[in-house]
């Protein structure tokens, strides 16, 4: 922030500058609204709005100080002057705004007329003469003293310092009902209990991490980013916010008839949902509605222990942990055991090494198998899928839905249905197809 | 192995030097087959047009920051927590708000829908997360149900469900992420190797499901494989901390949003970053990022307010969106995409959808200038002169941005 600001008072490119009239007496270095929000736009090209709110900003954070009528920061377009805050006031020197400094700068204010303070200072004021009462004398000694030396500068000098002193305690004491600019997150890197401790073992693993990392099988950059191209421009039609939803897009129609169409049981998709499934076998898979073709497929090229294998082996890796025991001898007795009733063709060497694996049974355990059968799946079932008569059928029979014509006038505020909380539904109806809820 | 000896010729200084020296090899390395930068690339594509987007609905009702949020599946409901420790489930569709819970402790700043869409887990300063079902037997009080699962020596920066509603995989203020057994608690794998806090995490959507990317306070962005805990890329070049990182959808990318004022994108495969988003007049940090759904859209919530909309191939900024009265903390996109939703310090969230600007014009209002997709229009004179951000009647043509929202409406929920 602070790099904007000095070069905004960079004396040749910086904002127009020049004398203002304050009542009698004149202020050199003051600024307009105006003058600041046109360099902003100039330098950064950016638009009015956006150049309104980054001066606001910079208001608020007390790096400008309104000449004329300081008790609110905000940026105003006419002809207010403006001055930029001195140095010593910025909110980066982490000057601690001490209470001390704050119970002088009231004290002063009160001795410079009665009654000049505003409710909230007031209840400060009060509170902090209570508080450090034992050391008011000083306070006020120390307010008094600044009176009478500010008393020896000059009119305008002196009007510029108690403006910059009022920004900076509106900056640092906000009025309420004004969001305080200074407020933070929790610490971070604080805490030296929980700290990382850069140990030998810290490093040892970083150079160890280092090492693999170097080895590492990289592509060409040219390869990496067409495939961005490509993607995009595969999911444009399907992304709602590029291209809009048919029928219409839920949140801005209150209707949600896309959202019904589109739900996972819905019994009969839509053509972007089903061209959805030949992008990537992954997509597939992830669709209820899409698995459920496929192991209707698999069923009649009599492959669909490979699919309940995979979804089995799923459940594994992302169930409970008490389950897992039980789970891999099921999985075990149902698919790998010889002469199982489900048995899957895996290769020999991955056979030995999970049959291995099994004696002590772990989330992991059947993680080669399932790749295998993934990939087998992903290879051959998944491209003959594609060009099979059934996806050409489902392709043929999905919905298009028709747009919906936004109304003109509504004046009739549409009812929005509350759809039943998937927590509502029995178990089975809201189970998720990968990874059950611990009752399967 | 506490103060394990050193071997021979080690010492803490020569394996900083090493670390160093292999930083600067692996750089070298990744930089032979940087060929081509992504914004020559993306010449050929065509340039977005002009976005037009509302907010559609205001959430009220945190009394205080809202510090994080998370969709559930069914596209509609979200959860979202706040610094009081409440933590709140709404149906963001109707407004209304399902269930509400108070933690014992402040600053929630990680909340997680689980993917059933039967319970939530959160956690904050209390160094735990928690995980609730969600129930709507009136007799039953969320609170008593509650199952604490992840056990911190730090703060819980950010906590997301793995594929099933049994594993929850955290991020920490100690350094570490750590992957849990939501019935047992138990502690399936922690992944060390961050020199500081992290601050954020998020799963791949890869086909093996294995892979995570976190970001922390020590710059860095690393991606993580679930089964062994090793680290398997690290990426710094961030000049600050890392607030938000998101997977592209296709998972061979993700993007890092930093206190540097910067979003950066990060390719897997070429093992490198690919992309900054930044510009001269966004001086503040970005805390928050997400993907619209085709990838071409990055949304980024920054601390001055507002949010950015970034065109991911261009590499420029497709719009800016006001509204927000206090930091945007936190932005994600809706499972289907078709709205995201951001929680900002100023006590409420916004859902906001877009549609692409198409070439209607009304009477009454002005024509609208097409400048270049880096400047969004601005327009004034909108046909109802009294329109305030939160209307959802029906608007045609071009609209203007959205303006500051009028003083009075922040005094509604003190």
């Amino acid at each position: 922030m602070e790099r904007m600001v000095v070069s905004m008072q960079d004396p040749d490119q910086g904002v127009k500058m020049r004398s203002q009239r304050l009542l009698i007496t004149v202020i050199p270095h003051a600024v307009t609204g105006n003058d600041v929000m046109e360099w902003l736009i100039h330098k950064y090209c950016i638009t009015e709005e956006e150049a309104l709110h980054l001066g606001t900003l910079l208001v608020r954070h007390g790096y400008l100080y309104p000449l004329r009528d300081p008790c609110h920061l905000e940026l105003r377009l006419d002809e207010t002057p403006y001055r930029f805050q001195t140095p010593y006031f910025w909110m980066s020197t982490l000057w601690p705004a001490a209470e001390l400094d704050y119970a002088i700068y009231l004290a002063k204010k009160n001795i410079r007329k009665w009654g000049g303070l505003f409710d909230h200072e007031k209840e400060h004021y009060d509170q902090l003469h209570r508080k450090i009462s034992h050391t008011w004398d000083l306070v006020v000694m120390q307010a008094r003293e600044q009176l009478w030396a500010a008393k020896q500068r000059r009119k305008g000098d002196r009007l510029v310092i108690a403006c910059q002193e009022q920004t900076y305690w509106l900056v640092n004491r906000p009025p309420p009902g004004v969001p305080s600019v200074l407020e933070q997150g929790p610490e971070r890197n604080s805490c030296t209990a929980g700290r990382v401790q850069k140990t030998v073992d810290f490093y040892r693993r970083e150079v160890e991490c280092l090492r693999k990392a170097l080895g590492r099988a990289r592509v060409k950059s040219s390869v990496c980013l067409e495939a961005y191209l490509k993607f995009s421009s595969q999911r444009g039609p399907h992304d709602p916010i590029m291209s809009g939803c048919l029928p219409s897009n839920p949140w801005v129609t209150d209707n949600d008839t896309y959202w019904a169409m589109n739900a996972p049981s819905a019994a009969v998709p839509t053509r972007l949902r089903v061209e959805q499934w030949a992008f990537s076998f992954r997509e597939l898979l992830e669709d209820p509605v899409g698995r459920a073709h496929f192991m209707d497929f698999l069923r009649k090229e009599f492959s669909a222990e490979n699919l309940s294998f995979w979804e089995a082996c799923e459940e594994l890796r992302h169930g409970g942990q008490a389950q897992v025991p039980a789970l891999v001898d099921a999985v075990y007795q149902q698919f790998l055991a010889p002469g199982a009733a489900r048995w899957v063709n895996i290769d020999s060497r991955t056979m030995e090494r999970t049959l291995v694996g099994l004696g002590r049974p772990h989330r992991h355990v059947l993680d080669d198998a399932q790749l295998h059968i993934y990939m087998l799946m992903k290879k051959d079932s998944y491209p003959r899928f594609l060009k099979s008569d059934l996806y050409k059928d489902l392709l043929a029979e999905a919905v298009v839905p028709p747009e919906t014509k936004r109304r003109v006038f509504p004046f009739m505020r549409k009812l929005r249905h509350s759809s039943p909380s998937p927590a509502l539904l029995p178990a089975s109806a809201s189970r998720e197809p990968s990874g059950g809820d611990g009752e399967a | 192995m506490a103060t394990d000896g050193l071997h021979e010729n080690e010492t803490l200084a020569s394996l900083k030097s090493e670390a160093e020296s292999l930083k600067g090899k692996l750089e070298e390395e990744r930089a032979k087959l940087h060929d081509v930068e992504l914004h020559q690339v993306a010449e050929r594509v065509e340039a977005l047009g002009q976005f037009v987007m509302k907010t559609r609905r205001t959430l009220k009702g945190h009394g205080n920051k809202v510090l994080c949020m998370d969709w559930c599946k069914d596209k509609r409901r979200i959860v979202s927590s706040s610094q009081d420790g409440k933590v709140i489930v709404w149906d963001s569709f109707t407004t209304n708000k399902e269930h509400a819970v108070t933690m014992p402790c402040t600053w929630v700043m990680a909340c997680a829908y689980a993917p059933s869409g039967c319970a939530i887990a959160c956690g904050g300063l209390d160094n735990k997360c928690s995980v609730y079902p969600l129930t709507f037997d009136k007799n039953e009080n969320m609170a008593a149900k509650k199952k604490s699962v992840a056990m911190h020596t730090n703060y819980l920066s950010a906590c997301s469900f793995t594929n099933s509603d049994m594993q929850i995989l955290t991020a920490s203020g100690d350094g570490t992420c750590a992957l849990w057994d939501v019935e047992s608690g138990q502690l399936l794998q922690s992944f060390h190797g961050h020199g500081a806090d992290v601050l954020c995490l998020d799963l791949a959507p890869s086909e093996t499901g294995n892979t995570f990317v976190s970001g922390g306070c020590d710059k860095k962005a690393m991606v993580w494989d679930m089964r062994s805990g090793q680290c398997v890329q690290a990426f710094e070049t961030h000049e600050s901390d890392i607030n938000s990182v998101r997977y592209y959808p296709s998972g061979d990318a993700f993007a890092s949003g930093s206190d540097d004022a910067t979003c950066r994108l990060y390719d897997l495969r070429a093992d490198r970053e690919v992309a900054i988003y930044s510009k001269e007049s966004i001086i503040f940090g970005a805390s928050s990022v997400d993907f619209s759904l085709s990838g071409r859209l990055l949304f980024a919530g920054y601390n001055d307010y507002t949010i950015n909309v970034w065109d991911v191939l261009k590499g420029s900024r497709v719009s800016i969106l006001f509204g927000h009265e206090n930091r945007v903390s936190t932005l994600r996109v809706s499972p289907d995409g078709t709205a995201f939703c951001s929680g900002s310090w100023d006590h409420t969230l916004r859902a906001q959808p877009q549609a692409l600007l198409l070439e209607v014009a009304l009477p009454g209002l002005e024509p609208s200038d097409r400048p270049g997709p880096s400047a969004p229009v601005n327009l004034r004179g909108c046909a109802r002169p009294t329109c305030k951000t939160t209307c959802s009647g029906i608007k045609m043509g071009p609209v203007s941005q959205k303006l500051p929202k009028p003083a009075f409406q922040s005094t509604l929920f003190k």
